[in-house]
């Protein structure tokens, strides 16, 4: 039964992570926006969510190590390079950075709202769940 | 929750962007200082910036590397009856070029401006995930 009750909250929890590191990858890119030589950087939202929600080891991940038969794999966690990637820069500027800021706040903006919504499906679950404990 | 780093991420730019504009508060209010305390002419200052990392999973900050005096050319204005001009009867002038000052001073508040509404959004989804579930 809670295995099941994981498994329905999983996704969105899972989905809320990936969303929660790529703001901070975003939040990144918006502060550098004036460092000389910064790569501008964005996670590949499929690749990471996908790597998040598998059980398989991301590339990078860290998996539990298991010293006896009985002992569980555990899930890798998300790690801070998982799917990140450099993104092409739309017009090069001459101190080598790569930040576009109205791309960059655009994708900030549409994170946030993706976090948002993440949050409240989150949210009415428990509240279903909820609802359906008390009656 | 890397939600909370972002605050690391933004409150380093905000920093940064802040010396930023005390150097150009400073290059603009000594423009015409054709001496200082140590008998030298002003000398324009300019900040470095760097990207730095914020805590541990992959965030970057910003960081003031240095701050350097602009190796730009001093300014020579001919003015013989000032008590500094040499024997040719040039002055020499502070490197400040008032107009790239301004424009760094717009940027940089832009830049700043940019970080708060950032911080702004971040504090919007941690009250929100706050209330998860009620």
């Amino acid at each position: 039964m809670m295995n099941r009750l994981d498994e329905m909250l999983n996704f969105h929890t899972q989905a809320l992570r990936v969303r929660d590191q790529r703001q901070q990858v975003l939040a990144s890119n918006i502060a550098n926006a004036d460092t000389p030589n910064y790569k501008a950087r964005d996670l590949d939202f499929k690749t990471a969510l996908q790597g998040a929600l598998k059980a398989a080891p991301v590339a990078g991940g860290v998996t539990l190590a298991a010293t006896a038969p009985g002992h569980l794999a555990g899930k890798p966690g998300l790690t801070a390079d998982s799917g990140l990637l450099y993104r092409t820069p739309a017009q090069g500027s001459v101190d080598g950075n790569t930040v576009d800021m109205d791309a960059e706040r655009a994708a900030f903006a549409d994170n946030a709202i993706h976090y948002e919504f993440n949050l409240n499906r989150l949210s009415s679950q428990i509240k279903g769940l909820l609802s359906a404990i008390q009656g | 929750m890397s939600l909370f780093n972002i605050f690391n991420v933004a409150g380093s730019a905000m920093h940064a962007q802040s010396q930023r504009l005390n150097t150009v508060a400073s290059n603009l209010a000594n423009a015409d200082s054709a001496t200082g305390a140590n008998g030298e002419p002003y000398k324009a200052k300019q900040v470095v910036f760097a990207a730095t990392p914020v805590g541990t999973n992959g965030a970057t900050g910003v960081n003031v590397a240095a701050v350097i005096e602009d190796p730009s050319p001093m300014k020579m204005v001919y003015d013989p009856k000032n008590p500094l001009a040499d024997d040719k009867g040039y002055v020499t002038m502070p490197n400040v070029n008032v107009v790239e000052e301004m424009v760094n001073m717009i940027s940089a508040s832009r830049s700043y401006q940019s970080n708060v509404e950032m911080m702004n959004t971040t504090k919007t989804l941690l009250l929100k995930t706050l209330t998860l579930g009620q």
